[in-house]
């Protein structure tokens, strides 16, 4: 099956610390990856590598074929124009720990406005999909308030319908419920899970280990920058061959 | 010592007395004698020459004085706001050359008495007796004017004012684009918006409920110190007071005619400061601490469920 997402050799320093030492990562198209690993272990860097918010070092990395940010030309690549870039980061949804709804607008103005901005989608046109996203979360009726009026659990919920409005063929969760009160992590997890069950190809930044238990169809372990175990959830998780994930999911329990 | 204990089961009728503060009532005492004092002064001096006020609070030289110093308030504000927002923007960019020119700019203009740089520009026309239009180094010149012509007493004031407010707000808008969570941004771009739409449309909106209380603070300022310009012969309002004052040597009156005029203006400025912020506040958290919005002014409290 074709890969949705291929990073390969990731390289990626800040300030002289070496944050990931080379990865390798195929996602196919359709499926879910869950991420799991210590804090510092270089999880959401690989993330925000794979959607641009951080340039790479070495390495690279396809999204649908594509080079993320770059463009071959002859045996070279070549750095992209924004808006080159913008298209390619509006085909990848990202749902951030701290929810980074918008403050400064109501929830559906939050979900219209990459539609509207970005794809010059018509008003009434974004704001009938935004209703129907809406809804899907379970938020239709709360459209006309401002973020700080919802729960942490809501505003993960609009801020994951509000990356679903661009149509994205992937979506990354960085640490999607780590801000919430511990009974609010289910209605996000319920999404999610829906998500999944929809086809939405996935990388999940998580250390909900029974949501990747259930829903992962491959989970990889990270450690110190490397990947250091991956397979399939009942591999990894129940009988994980690495001493330092035994090690990793002991804490966790 | 011992504590009495009360007798009976605890009533729940009885009234709560207040505690007395006496040391409260002698200070309110004494600034009630103050105001009186002040008042009385004030009212029975013949000095004051209150008739003289009121003859010139409504004259036209006065009121012409008025509207030039709103005229000029209002443009060394624009000037100052744009050339803000520019060199924020320019300072908070990643390119040397840019953030350093901001730097400079500021340092210069920041750095200087307002009214230096009203008696420099002025006088701009010992630097460069004739102002060029072209391009610089090769090309060529459009237009070729005497500065003497251009630099009027207005468009010095307006120079002068307008650039070291600039430096100030400079200052401001960029304290108020920091303060919005970095998060902001991210997310804007994640979305596939590039950084000029997520600045126009998720940043700056943020940003202005840091910026307009400061920026607030420096019309009002601004108003006072559009009185410079007396110096370089602009007839503003503390200047159109002097001239009738060096006539009549009504000098106080004067002066309180045109202290009056600055009172009413600057708390003009200040009811439509605290609508702006009230209306920028809507979409608000109200945390201690965080919130500048008056709290007992929401219409509904917040309700997280």
């Amino acid at each position: 099956m074709k890969a949705m997402i291929e990073v390969r050799g990731l390289h990626k320093r800040f300030g002289g610390i070496d944050v990931l030492k080379g990865i390798d990562l195929d996602v196919a198209a359709g499926k879910v990856v869950c991420v799991i690993g210590p804090s510092g272990s270089g999880k959401s860097t690989l993330l925000r590598c794979i959607n641009h918010l951080e340039r790479p070092d070495a390495g690279y990395i396809l999204v649908n074929g594509e080079y993320m940010g770059y463009r071959q030309v002859g045996d070279r690549l070549h750095e992209v124009r924004e808006r080159d870039l913008c298209a390619s980061r509006a085909a990848i949804g990202m749902v951030f720990q701290r929810f980074n709804l918008f403050q400064n607008m109501t929830v559906l103005d939050n979900v219209t406005l990459a539609p509207r901005l970005a794809r010059r989608t018509p008003m009434a046109e974004a704001e009938r999909k935004a209703l129907t996203l809406l809804e899907r979360v379970g938020l239709a009726g709360k459209k006309d308030r401002y973020p700080y009026r919802l729960s942490g659990g809501e505003q993960q919920r609009v801020a994951i319908a509000r990356a679903l409005a661009m149509e994205p063929r992937v979506m990354l969760f960085d640490e999607a419920t780590s801000a919430l009160d511990p009974e609010l992590v289910g209605e996000v997890l319920d999404v999610m899970r829906a998500l999944a069950g929809d086809g939405m190809t996935m990388v999940v930044v998580t250390h909900e280990i029974g949501f990747a238990r259930e829903v992962a169809d491959e989970v990889v372990f990270m450690d110190g920058g490397v990947v250091a175990e991956r397979g399939p959830p009942a591999q990894v998780l129940q009988a994980p061959r690495e001493a330092r994930t035994r090690e990793f999911l002991a804490r966790l329990l | 010592m011992t504590t009495p204990t009360p007798t009976g089961a605890p009533r729940t009728d009885l009234p709560p007395v207040p505690l007395a503060r006496p040391g409260r009532r002698v200070a309110a005492v004494v600034v009630a004698l103050l105001v009186a004092w002040v008042i009385h002064v004030v009212f029975t001096n013949p000095n004051f020459q209150w008739h003289v006020v009121g003859k010139y609070l409504f004259s036209k030289e006065i009121l012409d004085g008025v509207k030039l110093t709103i005229e000029l308030t209002v443009s060394a504000m624009l000037i100052g706001v744009s050339l803000g927002v520019v060199a924020a923007l320019m300072r908070l960019s990643d390119n040397r050359l840019l953030s350093g020119a901001a730097t400079f700019y500021i340092v210069v203009f920041r750095g200087t008495p307002a009214l230096v740089q009203l008696i420099f520009w002025y006088n701009l026309a010992a630097l460069f007796p004739r102002i060029t239009l072209g391009i610089p180094f090769f090309g060529p010149d459009f237009v070729s004017l005497s500065a003497n012509a251009i630099i009027t007493p207005v468009i010095a004031a307006n120079l002068g004012l307008g650039l070291c407010e600039g430096a100030y707000m400079a200052e401001i808008v960029r304290a108020g684009i920091m303060s919005v969570e970095s998060g902001q941004r991210e997310a804007g771009v994640a979305l596939g918006l590039t950084r000029a739409q997520t600045m126009r449309r998720v940043i700056l909106p943020q940003a202005l409920r840091v910026i307009v209380p400061p920026t607030g603070n420096q019309i009002i300022g601004m108003l006072k110190l559009s009185s410079l310009a007396s110096v370089i012969s602009v007839t503003e309002l503390l200047s159109a007071a002097g001239l009738i004052y060096t006539r009549t040597f009504e000098t106080i009156p004067l002066l309180i005619v045109a202290s009056l005029w600055y009172i009413a203006l600057t708390s003009v400025l200040t009811l439509g400061q605290r609508a702006i912020e009230r209306r920028l506040g809507r979409s608000v958290q109200d945390t201690p601490g965080v919130s500048w919005r008056r709290p007992r002014r929401r219409a509904q409290p917040p309700v997280p469920e």
